[in-house]
């Protein structure tokens, strides 16, 4: 068999007698990131409900007239922007440099309010304009896979000022190192997802 | 002054205390009284600080693995009183007869057996014992992520407590247990039923996803060293598979919930008949969560079986790795077969005959187990302890439900036999028989690992004889009712040549509830007569895997020293190569803290599900904040661990040396 099987005769050691070193929090980053992936399947069933109902206007306002790209591309480039500065904030923890993580952190969570606002402002023109997600399933699904993006980052702000309260008290210690990466993920990851979102949602919508 | 009181109660009032029936009246006040009796006798032996301190905040693996078989037991029990009721009203209400049961009664019966029974009996006991064998198994000394394993069992338990909240205040659903669209919607469900349904379900979906990533994560990453993963044990290889399930299909129906909770609060169109919505949208998403999880259910009870043929066949399991294969094929395979539950939706029959073949391919790899299981037993010494005779009546059942799965994968004859009690045989056939007599094989072989002493055979006889018994005498006439057409779910019948099969079918419950109360026995007389069925060797089957290493019940740490694995079976290794056990040397063990976040964390999970059911907004709110901030308050305590001294662990070792010495061990 393989190479541990020892030839016939010698006993093997079958006890570690030395405490080997494990790194606390070994399993969090593969946790994290499985616990994203199940996090995706959540987006790829509102993705299916968009791919089926996309086009269910019930004779109501449809993509086309609804979607203003500009505006869309606007907020588009805040999250971008917003991921770019997350990146900075990483590069500055490996560098140990605690007021610059802070700083970018800050930034982020700024354009990452930014693109909120936006599509906070975004949603309540539409329901202004009688285009609520009561109004057809087209717009149940819209307003369900855009807002549960709009949640998720929602989430993540308060999630990364918990964070910077507890830098700011602890510092860059391992703990912390290692929620700055989980929040790392987690925020390129609804990057990702709102890249689908742009595409799939507003471009694809838009030229209907 | 009515406004007042809606804003405080939401739509609660005393109309929704179901005070006009007899039957619900008569078991509130059982239970009321029976729980009662329990708080007062908690109180009276000064239990509350140590269940608080041993067990409710406890992070410990086995312990939170206990508590959801426990969890699963008293669930089984309120499980089986619905499906006591439904085979009495079928029974009697033929022709003039109504039975004693009202529709609406009736309705919310069935929905909450199948409800319970998948979600509060079946995963708690699957998800119980595979945290409490499969850390042992590897050699752990825990799982991944213990505080959040502690979070998910609460998780679980507050679903079950809204399910069973639902009995005395409000109404169950009335729609089945998958709470199918659009009946399921508010047009046609406008009462609290449903609501209940939903946020039961979310908030144990919750802890099941957590507990999936939880495991994943620890088969992954804490093996023992040298246990490469065609070492690990099949048991450890089946809940791999089932938790990597869960992650994967257990957001599917957060999904499908979450759509379904906006049509009904917000007033979305996702399943509505109008403002184009689709109905059968609903079907296809809830089924490609629902389909999964019946393999969640299995794969682990395949796992069982395997251990227990091995163990008491006295032979390595054969064709180990045909065994692994066989469990992956089946993984990939349940996302490929969804469309089966639903031929008659009408999706064509080049769509039907897709999701038929994988159907009927299934059976490939499920045939290999179950011919690797008689190989495994061929030529060897069997013993018939009572868990091999729990997977004896498994290969012997599971193959007649099987092949009815087969029958019901062809698209023509499920033309036929949709949603007749033929449909209904076959999955109890496969859920009893697979899963229920899995669960029962595990607890038999388990239990002395986890309390140091074995469970009385005699009892065990018993219940095993009413279990099979009653569960042939109870399904069978269902398959044949099934075959002459009759539907499921049905409260009264016209014809009276019909009543002999479900009075037959009735008795086979009957002689069920004797098995489920001889098993209550059997652990009542295996605890009083505990000195007589002790353990102390920690290994009572003479068994292969590595949990029966350490002693029964294990420390708190399972293992002193981590075990270095050389070969599959690693514990019939250790022994066979005459391994030495250490007895000097013992270093301070670094373990988790106990903590009390998870228990908090679910209780305001269980107000703000309330809260939503009944419109009560201003607590909805108010438990939503409390749990984000008890969250986020959690974050902030970074003491998490401590060490368990030397010291310690030697006067624990020593005082298993001795007694592995009067053993002569």
């Amino acid at each position: 068999m393989s190479a541990t099987t020892v030839p016939k005769g010698k006993t093997p050691v079958f006890y570690q007698l030395e405490e080997e070193h494990h790194e606390p929090g070994g399993s969090t980053l593969l946790g994290f990131w499985m616990y994203l992936m199940s996090d995706c399947l959540i987006f790829a069933m509102l993705f299916a409900a968009w791919g089926v109902y996309g086009t269910s206007y019930a004779g109501g306002p449809t993509s086309h007239e609804l979607f203003e790209l500009p505006l869309v591309a606007v907020n588009t480039a805040m999250l971008l922007f917003s991921s770019i500065t997350y990146g900075f904030a990483m590069i500055a923890m490996q560098e140990q440099r605690k007021g610059a993580v802070q700083a970018w952190l800050l930034l982020t969570a700024v354009f990452g309010a930014a693109f909120l606002g936006i599509e906070l402002y975004e949603f309540s023109n539409l329901i202004h304009e009688g285009a609520g997600p009561w109004r057809s399933a087209f717009l149940s699904s819209f307003f369900t896979l855009v807002g549960t993006h709009g949640l998720h980052v929602t989430f993540g702000l308060i999630w990364l000022f918990t964070l910077m309260v507890q830098i700011g008290r602890k510092g860059l210690i391992p703990a912390n190192v290692r929620r700055l990466q989980c929040l790392s993920l987690f925020w390129h990851f609804l990057d990702v997802i709102w890249i689908g979102v742009f595409t799939f949602v507003y471009l694809f919508g838009a030229m209907r | 002054m009515s406004d007042t009181l809606k804003m405080i109660f939401g739509r609660l009032s005393i109309e929704s205390l179901p005070i006009h029936e007899p039957i619900v009246v008569a078991t509130f006040c059982g239970v009321a009284l029976g729980g009662i009796a329990l708080l007062g006798a908690l109180t009276y032996f000064r239990l509350w600080g140590y269940l608080w301190k041993e067990w409710f905040t406890t992070v410990d693996h086995k312990r939170i693995g206990i508590m959801y078989m426990v969890l699963g037991l008293v669930m089984l029990l309120r499980g089986f009183a619905d499906a006591i009721m439904m085979r009495g009203q079928q029974a009697m209400a033929f022709g003039a007869n109504e039975g004693y049961l009202n529709a609406h009664h009736y309705d919310q019966v069935f929905t909450a057996h199948g409800v319970i029974m998948i979600f509060f009996v079946a995963m708690p006991f699957v998800t119980g014992l595979m945290n409490f064998v499969v850390p042992l198994q590897i050699g752990a000394r825990d799982v991944s992520f213990p505080f959040l394993n502690n979070f998910s069992f609460w998780m679980t338990a507050a679903g079950a407590a809204l399910v069973m909240a639902s009995l005395f205040i409000g109404e169950f659903a009335r729609t089945g247990w998958l709470a199918m669209a659009p009946l399921s919607g508010l047009d046609y469900s406008p009462d609290v039923g449903v609501d209940y349904y939903v946020w039961a379900l979310q908030i144990a979906g919750v802890g099941t996803l957590l507990s999936g990533v939880n495991l994943v994560a620890t088969i992954v990453k804490m093996r023992a060293p040298g246990m490469g993963l065609m070492k690990m044990p099949i048991f450890t290889w089946t809940a791999l598979a089932t938790n990597i399930l869960i992650v994967a299909a257990f957001p599917v129906l957060t999904a499908v919930l979450a759509m379904l909770s906006l049509d009904r609060y917000v007033g979305t169109h996702f399943f509505t008949n109008t403002a184009g919505g689709n109905p059968m949208m609903y079907v296809n998403m809830i089924w490609i969560w629902g389909h999964p999880e019946v393999y969640i259910l299995i794969l682990p009870a395949f796992g069982v079986f395997s251990e227990v043929t091995s163990t008491f066949s006295s032979k390595r399991l054969f064709g180990y790795t045909s065994m692994v294969y066989a469990v992956l094929v089946i993984t990939i395979l349940s996302y490929l077969v969804w469309l089966h539950h639903f031929f008659t939706m009408g999706s064509g029959a080049s769509v039907n005959s897709f999701f038929g073949i994988t159907t009927m391919i299934i059976s490939i790899p499920t045939g290999a187990k179950i011919f690797n299981w008689l190989f495994t037993m061929y030529k060897g010494r069997i013993r018939f302890e009572l868990p091999m005779m729990w997977t004896i009546a498994f290969m012997l059942t599971f193959v007649i439900g099987g092949m009815t799965g087969v029958m019901l994968a062809v698209p023509p004859a499920d033309f036929v036999l949709h949603n007749s009690l033929f449909l209904v045989a076959h999955f109890h056939n496969v859920i009893i028989g697979g899963v229920l007599f899995g669960m029962f094989a595990g607890i038999n072989y388990w239990w002395p690992k986890a309390f140091g002493f074995k469970l009385d055979k005699k009892w065990g006889l018993v219940s095993f004889w009413c279990w099979v018994v009653g569960f042939w005498v109870a399904f069978t006439p269902l398959y044949v009712l099934g075959l002459m057409g009759v539907t499921r779910r049905l409260r009264h019948f016209d014809d009276p040549s019909l009543q002999i099969w479900f009075v037959i079918a009735a008795i086979g419950a009957a002689i069920i509830a004797v098995g489920i109360a001889a098993f209550l026995l059997q652990i009542f007389v295996s605890i009083r007569n505990r000195e007589a069925l002790r353990d102390e060797t920690g290994d009572p089957w003479n068994a292969r895997t590595l949990e029966w290493a350490t002693s029964s019940p294990p420390p708190a740490y399972n293992f002193a020293f981590s075990p270095i694995i050389h070969d599959l079976d690693a514990w019939y290794d250790m022994k066979s190569r005459g391994a030495v056990r250490p007895v000097s040397g013992y270093l301070p063990i670094h373990m988790p803290k106990n903590t009390w976040a998870g228990i908090v964390l679910a209780g305001f999970s269980l107000g703000f599900g309330f809260a939503m059911i009944w419109y009560i907004w201003w607590l909805a709110a108010a438990s939503f904040l409390g749990l984000i901030v008890t969250a986020i308050a959690h974050t902030f305590n970074y003491d998490r661990d401590f060490y368990i001294t030397a010291e310690e662990v030697t006067e624990t070792e020593n005082a298993r040396t001795a007694v592995l010495a009067r053993h002569g061990a």
